[in-house]
């Protein structure tokens, strides 16, 4: 028996460190596939999809000078159409400095406080939101592409660890909904694989933008978990872990969900 | 100013039904809800829209508290002749957003 429980807990942390999605590559489905046609054209049109609008504040984000540098995002990048594409697709990833995974939105704001000298963007802050979804933007239809180095999976495979961990009043771990139960209903709504590849999200019920931190955080108090604080390292393995399991599927950026 | 997208045909065929989408930036706060401090937050709606067509009022809609934010709204007029379609939402706290397009009738 208890040779038994050893090999099942090897053979679940063979899948961890691997990386691989308990659904099968070939099962996969975005949040976008799972929509219905309303909410498809919706977020197709880049006039019906209200996402745009943090998208054009975003742009003229890029080119506003800031910090005691008076740098503009621009000045170095250039133009985000060519220099951003792909980017969010490649998010998180390891920073060398810190020797730890970042998201996108710490990116952005280690390039504030290190080439802009400027006051980082708190995180949901309309300008943070509105940065990270014009960078966004740049990667619609990019596959994700997360390095998968020695490095990165020990961080994958951290984010993989609180994935299938059970937590909250209700004990119930991310896994339990978007790996075992994708497809069925949880009370009216459908239960979706959770693959990141549209954030940050015009979500409907929020009637506004959010990231991929704050939906993470709704479904933690949905568990009735303490959920972690925006940006903090759980979140980052987590996304990272996230974007891992979603590797090689199309970005689109920002989406609609409901 | 608030941000809003509008999706009109730039050319058209006389005669032809075109559609129209519109969508504007605004939160579209209800008056039913109640803030963090216990206090009601107060409502801030658009209450009003209406589209012109060369100055002839062709679309109009009362909006009320049940409208999401960001009201994206969708009609469809007939190509009649060139020349410019206005839109123009109004609302509480003196809220006022004036937009055009242009559009071609060959």
């Amino acid at each position: 028996m208890r040779a038994l429980r050893a090999l099942a807990a090897g053979l679940a942390l063979g899948l961890a460190a691997a990386g691989a999605a308990e659904i099968a590559p070939g099962e996969r489905r975005s949040g976008y596939d799972d929509m219905g046609p309303q909410t498809r054209a919706m977020q197709d049109d880049d006039s019906a999809n209200p996402g745009m609008f943090w998208v054009l504040d975003g742009q003229a984000l890029w080119s506003r000078k800031e910090g005691a540098a008076q740098k503009s995002c621009a000045d170095c990048h250039g133009g985000a159409e060519a220099g951003m594409k792909g980017v969010s697709a490649r998010h998180p990833a390891i920073d060398a400095a810190r020797a730890k995974p970042v998201d996108i939105e710490e990116r952005i704001n280690i390039c504030r406080a290190g080439r802009q000298q400027a006051a980082p963007l708190a995180r949901e802050s309309k300008e943070l939101l509105a940065l990270t979804a014009y960078i966004a933007r740049q990667s619609r239809g990019q596959p994700v592409s997360i390095a998968l180095d020695a490095q990165t999976r020990s961080f994958i495979a951290q984010g993989a660890a609180i994935w299938n961990r059970r937590q909250g009043q209700l004990n119930l771990s991310c896994a339990n909904c978007h790996d075992d139960n994708w497809g069925r209903k949880l009370a009216g709504a459908g239960v979706p694989q959770a693959h990141p590849t549209g954030y940050p999200v015009y979500r409907l019920e929020w009637q506004t933008l959010g990231s991929l931190q704050r939906r993470l955080r709704n479904c933690m108090t949905g568990m009735r978990a303490e959920a972690y604080e925006y940006g903090s390292e759980e979140f980052a393995a987590l996304e990272l872990y996230l974007m891992a399991r979603a590797q090689g599927m199309a970005m689109d950026a920002p989406g609609v969900r409901p | 100013m608030a941000r809003a997208l509008i999706n009109v045909p730039a050319k058209a065929a006389r005669g032809e039904i075109i559609e129209i989408k519109t969508l504007i930036q605004h939160p579209m706060e209800t008056g039913f809800r109640v803030g963090y401090n216990g206090a009601m937050i107060p409502r801030d709606i658009i209450s009003n829209f209406v589209c012109a067509y060369n100055g002839v009022e062709i679309f109009r809609a009362e909006l009320s508290s049940a409208i999401a934010s960001n009201p994206f709204l969708t009609f469809t007029t007939v190509a009649a002749e060139s020349g410019e379609i206005t839109f123009k939402w109004t609302g509480d706290n003196g809220f006022e957003a004036i937009e055009t397009a242009g559009i071609t009738v060959a």
